[in-house]
């Protein structure tokens, strides 16, 4: 009899890891995209918006830009949700995006000490600010990780005519981590960062950092969305990726991220262009 | 350190609310790790117990390798099974990537060399005490094996819970394979890590104190059963 | 004891045994006749255990032959067993200890619980049978192991000091169960260094010293009056300390002689 219940547990056992690890079979799709979207909570908001419209269910990767686009290049997602225009272009016309629409904008602000060392508070030309803190030398936290945010600080230090590399290791820290994880270094050694405002909005260990620099033309940080190209991976989800994208840059998606809200401010303004793959006017 | 007493808080009243995702994270945190646990343990077992028993050119290597893999880093270990399941790598077809069978493999991966290590180790041990005795009854080293491995189960069982905290601790594997995604693939140290790069270090911290006391729960379960068969069958 | 023909007499012809660069064995020759019971006796390291393990089979022989007479191209090896000076249990009960045996000699899952029953009965263990094999006391451990051979009916018993580590009433049962194997037909091989044990229970002895068989007499003979002066000096109970073996009748060439 013993042997009976020992070798049933055993079956039991050796089925359960294949319904552990087995797919649900469920229709969903598979989107690439940022940690920034994640940190805020926009996914988290707007995703069963979509569902509950659509029944389909959207997984998000949410990792760096630049592995966002590594991973869309290979395949592995269905479609691409980040925010770096240039890179953006390059992946639709490497043919491996179909196309680039406008789906969302929001800026990113620079942060720093409540007492702010390097004197940039309210400034709005964010390379100046950045000419001020090189300057000073106030510490200066970066990405360091090729995400969008951290493409969009190294233009920052090219407009101002920095070379902010050959400080690395002194005033400019490298951590090649996520947003959360530079702000929370940040924090903790009392320095500079750039942050876009969704994660800022929802970050909850401030620690006595505060906006500094925000608004002004350099700091505005659109975000585009692309199907991965199905020519290119057949087996994308091309027909479900599709109607994402179309439900995010039509009118009722468009409502639902404008309602977004992070401690009562709206997060992202919304605007896809009715046709065409431009940048917002600043 | 207020995060300390706010960590206790948050930990609490999410186990005390029954909180749905944290009930959905942990079980498929213990799912995923025991699975993992259990087909390492299928593998690494039976090899670690032949390469006791069987001496065949390369053994020495063999020894060597296994021991340093070991000390693998977990997210290398990512790294390679995302490369593998990736849909532009060998294993694409099957479309495990993002998905708790990709953490699984990625687990089994990191385990089975611990528990090979020391089932070797075990079975090598208990070999050189127990040969002379099973020859003379007749029994060869594949004969005896299962006896062996029965023999030692008690240490056996020690390498198990050591490879289920190895799996269940782990993080840099599972966030590359898995994504982390909501409802998903989020386990306990992804959703953890997540809440650290949010900010939320009260919860984060909270989450940590759940996941070591089930660590403690597990080996506490483990403890009570070793010790009642021992104490009934010696 | 036994099924089937007697795989007896065991010749030994000029058998060597080399480990490690050392020749433990040297040029070794006897037969195992049936129904005897042979003591082997020497000092430690005379090489009485490597003696036992090559006849059993356990470790080949590095030159010279060990052949079965009787087996007549049946595999020798089921017919033997072997009780060592530490008793070997698996962490599992007594009855379950036994019952391993029996399994690992083929005999159906049927079958076995009466063997088992009949050895444990047979050596005193009976009342033993559920409990850890490893809470046994020393002796009752090595009556264990004697029990597991009893249940597989070997035709030749061999048995590397069974009794070194046990006190005297311990020892007494083993020799006790010795004798019932004896009288069940089973050919008794055994190595001691206890005299006394030896005097009690050989048939034949033979004396071992560095590798060499020196004598090989009837018990009775012997230790009235050994032949050999090595094997005398240590029944007197003297250490044989000094390095080269010397042999008062085959001196190695160039040697000198110790007085």
């Amino acid at each position: 009899m013993t042997r009976v219940i020992i070798r049933f547990w055993l079956a039991a056992a050796c089925i359960w890891p294949v319904q552990a690890g087995a797919g649900d079979g469920k229709t969903f799709i598979t989107v690439a995209s940022t940690t920034s979207t994640q940190n805020s909570g926009f996914f988290a908001y707007i995703l069963p918006l979509f569902r509950k419209n659509t029944g389909i269910e959207v997984r998000v990767v949410a990792v760096g830009t630049g592995q966002a686009l590594r991973l869309a290049r290979r395949g592995d997602a269905d479609v691409l949700f980040v925010h770096h225009g240039p890179s953006e272009e390059k992946f639709v016309a490497a043919g491996f995006g179909v196309k680039r629409h406008d789906v969302m904008v929001n800026d990113f602000v620079i942060v720093g000490p409540g007492d702010d060392p390097a004197g940039i508070g309210g400034m709005t030309d964010a390379a100046k600010a950045a000419r001020r803190i090189a300057a000073a030398p106030a510490p200066f936290v970066s990405r360091g990780d090729d995400s969008g945010t951290h493409k969009k600080e190294q233009e920052l230090w090219r407009a101002a005519g920095i070379d902010a590399q050959a400080a690395s290791g002194t005033w400019y820290r490298e951590t090649g981590s996520g947003m959360g994880a530079t702000l929370n270094t940040a924090a903790a050694m009392r320095a500079y960062t750039l942050t876009d405002r969704g994660t800022w909005l929802g970050f909850k260990n401030k620690a006595g950092m505060r906006v500094l620099s925000e608004g002004g033309r350099r700091l505005l940080n659109p975000y585009g969305v692309i199907l991965v190209n199905p020519a290119r991976h057949p087996y994308v989800k091309a027909k479900l990726g599709k109607i994402f994208i179309d439900w995010l840059i039509s009118a009722e998606g468009q409502a639902a991220i404008a309602s977004f809200r992070i401690g009562g401010r709206r997060a992202y303004r919304p605007n896809a262009a009715t046709a065409g793959a431009t940048r917002p006017a600043p | 350190m207020p995060e300390f007493g706010a960590a206790f808080a948050e930990a609490l009243s999410l186990v005390i609310r029954l909180d749905r995702d944290l009930a959905e994270i942990v079980w498929l945190s213990l799912e995923v790790s025991l699975a993992a646990v259990f087909l390492a343990t299928l593998i690494g077992m039976p090899l670690g117990a032949a390469v006791a028993l069987f001496h065949f050119p390369g053994r020495k290597a063999v020894i060597v390798g296994v021991n340093a893999l070991m000390g693998l880093p977990p997210v290398v270990v990512g790294l390679i099974v995302y490369l593998s399941l990736s849909r532009a790598g060998p294993f694409g077809v099957f479309g495990m990537l993002f998905t708790p069978a990709a953490l699984i493999a990625a687990q089994v991966l990191l385990v089975f060399p611990i528990i090979a290590a020391l089932t070797r180790q075990v079975v090598e041990d208990l070999w050189a005490e127990y040969s002379d005795q099973l020859r003379s009854f007749g029994a060869g080293p594949g004969r005896a094996l299962t006896a062996l491995l029965w023999d030692g189960r008690f240490t056996l069982l020690t390498a198990v819970l050591a490879g289920f905290g190895r799996a269940s601790a782990e993080v840099g594997a599972v966030m590359i394979v898995g994504g982390n995604i909501d409802h998903v693939t989020r386990v306990m140290t992804t959703a953890i890590a997540l809440e650290v790069r949010k900010g939320d270090l009260a919860l984060a911290l909270g989450l940590g104190v759940i996941l070591m006391a089930l660590s403690l729960i597990v080996n506490g379960a483990a403890f009570l059963i070793k010790d009642t068969v021992e104490t009934r069958y010696g | 004891m036994g099924e089937g023909s007697s795989i007896l007499p065991l010749e030994l012809d000029n058998v060597s045994f080399e480990a490690g660069g050392k020749r433990l064995i040297k040029g070794l020759s006897h037969t195992f006749e049936r129904a005897l019971r042979t003591v082997i006796i020497g000092p430690n390291g005379a090489g009485k255990s490597l003696l036992l393990r090559l006849c059993h089979g356990l470790i080949g022989a590095s030159a010279g032959r060990i052949v079965w007479h009787g087996a007549g191209g049946r595999d020798p090896a089921p017919y033997q067993g072997m009780v060592f000076q530490r008793p070997i249990m698996l962490r599992r009960s007594v009855a379950a200890n036994v019952d391993y045996a029996l399994a690992l000699r083929g005999i159906r899952r049927r079958q076995r619980p009466v063997l088992v029953d009949e050895a444990l009965v047979h050596t005193g263990l009976k009342r033993f049978a559920r409990q850890p094999a490893r809470l046994l006391s020393f002796g009752e451990q090595q009556k264990l192991a004697l029990a597991r051979v009893w249940a597989l009916k070997p035709q030749v018993l061999f048995l590397d000091e069974p009794t070194a580590s046990l006190d005297p009433t311990a020892t007494h049962t083993v020799e006790e169960i010795i004798a019932a194997f004896h009288a069940a037909g089973t050919r008794i091989v055994l190595t001691t260094h206890d005299l006394g044990q030896a005097r009690r229970l050989a048939d034949e002895v033979l004396f071992l010293h560095r590798g060499r068989l020196l004598e090989k007499a009837p018990a009775a003979r012997f230790f009235a009056k050994p032949a050999n002066d090595l094997a005398e000096a240590f029944i007197r109970g003297e250490l044989l300390w000094w390095r080269r073996g010397i042999d008062r009748r085959e001196k190695p060439a160039g040697e000198k002689a110790i007085d």
